[in-house]
């Protein structure tokens, strides 16, 4: 006979755990589909609110923000002709910064209020004085003129409009409208100019806010000398901005130098509600997971009473039981994780292109959507739901274990010896 | 091998009292009992006798009120519950009356389960199970689980299991109270030739005369106390 102590038997422990979970279908199924609609909820709501998010932020920034913007001090509180950035000959050290691998897209505009003037009305409107090549990639409107031709160059003397715009002016492409600004003298400077584009963007307050013309154009028509009133830049990430944001104050040290968040407040604010949100949400769906877990495991604990007096009596330590109960929960929690990840990547791979979220996207407009949301799965966001669903459930199932291992052999066997 | 003991089992001024709300109900009242290595004793009497309540402070199941119980040497009043477990796991074998066996296991893996326990190797564990199913007559019907086999084979698996790794002592619970008198009379035939072949000390409580009979001490219980002790 082996006198030796008794080790963990895990080849037991786990066929036993495993068949044990397979006792009860229908009990099982139920909750490895929670499981799995859990996870399910978890990603897909995060991915949607991820979603949302980056089209706010990206919709922000592409809005003629960028990552970084340079002015001249006082235009962000007044934004007229009379501040001013002086031209970029006068600045070797900004100049050599916009040209290196930190930056990845940069643009120079002149961008002063203005009224904009048709045939059938009139409307106030901001005037865009652009580089056209170095727009792209940077703003929204190198890449949203749907009809039309976009700018060739910053002579160019068309004038970009946006959708929107071109209705409520009752006018259309290739018809001419009047431009009506100040110049740095205070005098009314005005330009007529053929309409040479339609853009098009998600955001009905773009297209009816903006026009845009050349550079150059614009400098002449405001009687202007070499100056520019923002200079708008990228870098490779939004989320890490400090390290640019100081070699940029440190190249332009008289000018007010600001990255999205710090113009943008309500959406900087709105990135760490999104990211605490998703934290609670997490919780909440998890909360309401562990209570069936639990449930489901103290149930089957409590059905097998006798047999667990049955291999107490046998022989078997309170630590093995221990192991037993956790490792069926193990399983139960992995077989439902990787069914709720499939779930997942089933049912928002269709929906790569967006949902039409049209009905309500007047109301999504004003928080800065468009009217297709596009989910976005963030790899993080899918380790973390998994992540906290494997460790709060075993947590959640060490006290039906612990009830189990805690068992008098006596009192489970009481039930079949007498 | 089994392990020589002298004294398999020495119970001194042993008393159980069960509270049932104020009530105290005496389950054994002052046992002083010897069984030898060896011995094949029948527990007798009543329902209620207090049969049940002593095989299981002889296998560590339960604790005694009061009293000393030694078993394979070691005082189990002074032993915490992870040295009982390995106690039960090492010296002692028990057949129960019923449910004796884990569901979810096949019969041959029932046998296996304590052997697995004790860190046999699978090879070996597979070969004892095997040989141990043969000579109770199970052969063909090793992987089925319990729910496929009759309460006569089962408790075959039953017994299989207690004696398989060979241990000291093995405590039966009423072990034919759900068999007809002819698988009955099978096991307790083969209780007895391991306990002649392989000198396991075998404790059996039981009221059916017919196991009575194959006795070699029969201790008669009544209201918690021994009544009579004899060798038949």
């Amino acid at each position: 006979m082996s006198t030796g102590s008794q080790h963990i038997s895990w080849s037991i422990v786990f066929r036993i755990a495993w068949r044990n979970l397979w006792r009860n279908h229908r009990r099982s199924l139920i909750m490895l589909s929670a499981i799995a609609l859990g996870l399910w909820g978890m990603i897909w709501m995060t991915a949607l609110m991820r979603g949302m998010v980056d089209q706010m932020i990206d919709s922000s920034i592409k809005t003629l923000s960028g990552h970084i913007q340079i002015h001249a001090p006082g235009y962000l509180d007044d934004p007229s002709i009379e501040y001013l950035l002086p031209p970029l000959d006068e600045s070797p050290a900004l100049q050599s910064l916009l040209g290196s691998d930190d930056v990845v897209a940069w643009s120079q505009r002149i961008r002063v209020p203005a009224v904009i003037r048709s045939e059938r009305d009139v409307f106030a409107v901001t005037l865009v004085g652009i580089d056209p090549a170095k727009e792209k990639g940077l703003s929204f409107i190198g890449d949203s003129v749907t009809e039309g031709d976009y700018l060739t160059s910053v002579d160019d003397k068309k004038l970009l409009v946006g959708k929107k715009l071109l209705e409520r002016l009752e006018t259309k492409l290739n018809r001419r409208v009047v431009l009506m600004s100040q110049d740095p003298e205070n005098n009314i400077a005005e330009r007529g100019f053929r309409i040479g584009g339609m853009f098009d963007t998600d955001l009905e307050a773009t297209e009816t806010g903006y026009v845009f013309a050349g550079l150059e154009t614009v400098r002449k028509m405001l009687k202007m000398g070499p100056g520019v009133s923002e200079i708008s830049l990228l870098s490779h990430d939004y989320r890490e901005l400090d390290p640019l944001l100081e070699k940029t104050r440190a190249a332009i040290p008289d000018a007010d130098v600001k990255t999205w968040i710090e113009q943008d407040p309500y959406m900087g604010s709105m990135l760490a509600v999104m990211d605490g949100f998703v934290l609670v949400w997490f919780a909440v769906i998890f909360l309401a997971l562990s209570f069936g877990l639990v449930n489901t495991l103290l149930m089957a604990v409590f059905e097998r009473t006798r047999e667990i007096g049955l291999v107490q009596a046998l022989g078997m330590k309170s630590t093995n039981i221990l192991y037993m109960v956790l490792i069926e929960s193990i399983i139960m929690l992995m077989i439902g994780l990787a069914a709720g990840n499939i779930l997942s990547w089933l049912t928002i791979l269709p929906l790569k292109d967006g949902i039409d979220v049209s009905s309500v996207a007047a109301g999504m407009e004003l928080a800065g959507m468009s009217s297709t949301l596009l989910p976005a799965v963030k790899l993080y966001d899918v380790v973390l739901a998994n992540l906290l669903v494997l460790v709060l459930g075993i947590a959640a199932s060490l006290f039906p274990a612990w009830r189990a291992s805690r068992k008098v052999p006596i009192e489970a066997i009481t039930r079949v010896w007498q | 091998m089994t392990i020589e003991i002298t004294n398999a089992v020495k119970c001194r001024g042993v008393s159980k009292v069960f509270s049932q709300g104020e009530l105290a109900v005496h389950a054994l009242t002052d046992i002083d009992l010897d069984i030898a290595a060896g011995e094949f004793v029948c527990l007798s009497g009543s329902s209620g006798s207090g049969k049940t309540t002593l095989l299981n402070m002889i296998g560590g199941l339960d604790v005694a009120t009061a009293g000393e119980i030694t078993v394979a040497g070691k005082r189990l009043d002074k032993m915490p519950m992870s040295e009982l477990a390995d106690l039960r796991l090492q010296h002692i074998g028990f057949v129960f009356q019923a449910y004796n066996l884990i569901p979810v296991l096949s019969a041959r893996e029932n046998v296996e389960f304590v052997m697995q326990l004790q860190g046999i190797e699978a090879d070996q564990r597979r070969v004892n199970a095997m040989e141990i199913l043969q000579q109770v007559g199970l052969t063909g019907m090793e992987d089925r689980r319990p729910a496929e086999l009759s309460g006569g084979q089962q408790q075959r698996v039953a017994v299989a299991r207690a004696i398989v790794s060979k241990p000291a002592l093995i405590l039966a619970d009423e072990p034919t109270a759900n068999l007809d008198s002819e698988n009955s009379d099978k096991l307790m035939t083969l209780m007895r030739e391991l306990n002649s072949q392989i000198g396991t000390t075998f404790i059996i409580s039981t009221h059916d005369e017919g196991v009575m009979a194959f006795a070699k001490r029969l201790i008669r219980l009544h209201d918690g106390r021994i009544v009579s002790d004899e060798a038949i």
